[in-house]
């Protein structure tokens, strides 16, 4: 870091507005401990004030673990900058890219401010800051600039080592386990009363002739419970097909939509019944959250569906959809890895899948050894996780903080 | 290769956004941060699809006289008019004060919304009386943390256990038995302990999901053809 010389103006005081602040100073000094915490905050308009002591000690780091998008800056605050006191209101920091300015400011801050990140530089580009303090009495600029400041990409973000840590094993315990599955070493998989009821729901629709109801969550397909959704979705529509049911499938947003179609054409394929599929049978709805609710309790209400399946990422209306196909009579099953929402579903359905639940049902439905293979990854890696968390509280116990440190990621 | 592009594309763009969660540096998070400006780009074209296949139904449903044609016909004009209006009326301000759009946000849209939302707490109701029918061990259980919970949190509860608990012949410590700290006992020690296990256990599925997406493994999504 380099300091250029300032050009700083000098401090100009008034020597009658000089010996009236002086009295006032004295005066303030001598009064009694309580009258001086009573000073009121508001400006005393009734006082000449000098120009404040610059901020000094300007200091700039480039950001750590960033793509070059951020530089901190760090100064000493002005010595007139005290709690209470009126002669600082606050910190100008500007920037140039040459000492010599021309010089932009970058943000306006409150007094007793002491750092600032300026998140808005160009990477590998030279800066020279300043900060200059406001009062009263006049701005009075840094007593240097400093600088060249460059932002720089970095190319690990060294705090998410223990992500990578925990991605690595939870990648190769995966890999281990479908590699042994294929070679014949299928894992155990306990039984899902929650997915074992589909089965039984779609089969009370056939016998009534009624359809099925499938809801994928209200979420886009970037939650990723609204992909396990649609993947079970390929399953129910391969069991409908089978009996010869029909399936309802309101979507809530575009392209779940597109992907529900194709989870349900799928499945009438693979069931030998490709002719048997109606294009009808998914249907766009709406993303808003109650526009979807109010069309899918007029489809419970209307065309009355013996089972309802929900299965992906459910909010507010998970109650209001319950209840109401729990007022229709209906077979319902219900999934999620919403914790705040499972205890409605398990109020108002036959069955609940909680949580890592939906996600394995995928597999659990299917029984390719390579999905099944996975489970158990995830299986091991959470064997690993509770074998760390014990270690954790044992280190920390001790007043060993390394680990802690190691897994604390920004 | 109607299959095989699609998963070598999964593959290599899921491998990449993993791999710019943990490295910042411009040459990966540019065309990291470009890939999910695509995706709200296809997302915005997959709205026109969704649209779509609404009036596609719906004016089916119209055509056919099939039951409760009535609602779907709302749902056409409703649809219609606000596009039109959006579209042709109010333009690129739709969102200023005095326009229609504006105007039907906030006096039909947002209140069937509230309307919407306003009905929650008789399901609520609903179910809560259902939930706390004890017909069993687990069922008594819960309806006990649950009345504790309701009374912990509300000045009602603290007042009930001073009045049920403040007698000389009651010992000292069962005097100061106060509803709040049991009810935030519960919320922190238990309530907590067993949503973080659903939590880690769901953040596994959600990482065994993505892999098996990623891998090639899951690819039921890309439907039946071949």
């Amino acid at each position: 870091m380099q300091a250029y010389r300032p050009d700083a103006r000098a401090r100009g005081v008034a020597s009658s507005g000089m010996l009236w602040s002086c009295a006032l100073l004295l005066a303030c000094a001598c009064a009694p401990a309580v009258s001086r915490a009573a000073l009121p905050d508001a400006l005393d308009t009734t006082r000449t004030y000098l120009a404040p002591a610059p901020a000094t000690g300007l200091e700039f780091h480039d950001v750590e673990n960033d793509a070059g998008r951020g530089i901190d800056l760090h100064w000493k605050l002005s010595a007139d900058d005290r709690a209470r006191s009126q002669a600082v209101t606050g910190y100008v920091l500007e920037r140039a890219q040459t000492p010599g300015g021309p010089w932009a400011v970058v943000d306006t801050l409150p007094r007793l401010t002491d750092s600032k990140t300026d998140d808005s530089v160009v990477r590998d580009t030279p800066y020279f800051y300043r900060v200059s303090v406001l009062g009263p009495g006049g701005p009075t600029r840094s007593l240097a600039a400093a600088g060249p400041a460059i932002a720089r990409s970095s190319w690990f973000n060294t705090t998410r080592a223990s992500v990578v840590a925990f991605v690595l094993l939870f990648f190769g315990f995966v890999l281990y386990y479908i590699y042994s599955a294929q070679s014949g070493h299928r894992p155990f998989v306990r039984r899902l009363a929650g997915i074992d009821a589909i089965e039984e729901a779609i089969g009370r629709a056939t016998e009534m002739g009624r359809p099925v109801l499938f809801i994928p969550g209200v979420q886009d397909i970037d939650e990723i419970q609204t992909v396990a959704g649609l993947v079970i979705l390929e399953s129910v529509a391969r069991l409908t097909a089978k009996y010869q049911t029909p399936i309802l499938v309101p979507v809530s947003y575009p392209i779940p939509f597109t992907i529900a179609q194709e989870m349900v054409k799928s499945g009438y394929l693979h069931a030998g019944r490709p002719e048997a599929y109606d294009p009808d049978s998914v249907r766009f709805v709406s993303p808003e959250q109650f526009a979807y609710v109010a069309a899918i309790t007029g489809i419970m209400l209307r065309d009355r569906p013996a089972a309802h399946i929900f299965m992906g990422s459910f909010f507010g209306e998970s109650l209001m959809l319950a209840e109401t196909g729990f007022s229709t009579g209906a077979i319902q099953v219900a999934g999620t890895a919403n914790v705040h929402q499972l205890p409605f579903f398990v109020v108002a359905c036959d069955y609940t899948l909680i949580g890592e639940e939906l996600y394995a049902a995928s597999a659990y439905l299917s029984g390719d050894a390579k999905l099944v293979g996975s489970l158990k990854g995830a299986d091991a890696l959470k064997v690993s996780i509770v074998i760390v968390i014990v270690v954790g509280c044992l280190l920390e116990t001790f007043g060993v903080h390394a680990f802690t440190a190691w897994m604390t990621t920004q | 290769m109607k299959r095989e592009i699609p998963l070598f594309l999964t593959a290599v763009i899921g491998l990449f956004m993993i791999v710019s969660f943990f490295v910042p540096h411009q040459w990966v998070s540019v065309p990291a941060d470009f890939l999910q400006q695509c995706a709200v780009i296809v997302v915005a074209f997959g709205y026109v699809l969704g649209g779509a296949n609404v009036l596609r139904v719906s004016l089916e449903g119209i055509s056919r006289r099939e039951r409760d044609w009535p609602y779907k016909l709302v749902l056409v004009l409703s649809l219609l008019f606000t596009v039109i209006v959006g579209l042709f009326v109010d333009k690129q301000r739709w969102q200023d004060p005095g326009t229609i759009s504006l105007w039907l946000y906030d006096n039909v849209y947002s209140s069937m919304q509230a309307t919407m939302f306003a009905l929650l707490a008789f399901y609520i109701a609903s179910a809560a009386f259902r939930a706390f029918r004890v017909r069993s061990t687990e069922a008594a259980l819960l309806a006990i943390a649950a009345l504790i919970v309701m009374l912990g949190r509300v000045p009602i509860g603290d007042a009930a256990m001073t009045a049920i608990f403040h007698h000389a012949w009651i010992p000292h410590a069962l005097r100061e038995l106060k509803m709040s700290p049991i009810e935030e006992w519960i919320m922190n020690v238990p309530q907590s302990a067993a949503k973080r296990a659903v939590l880690i256990g769901a953040a596994m599925g959600v990482m065994a999901t993505g892999l098996r997406v990623i891998l090639g493994i899951e690819r039921s999504y890309l439907g039946g053809g071949d």
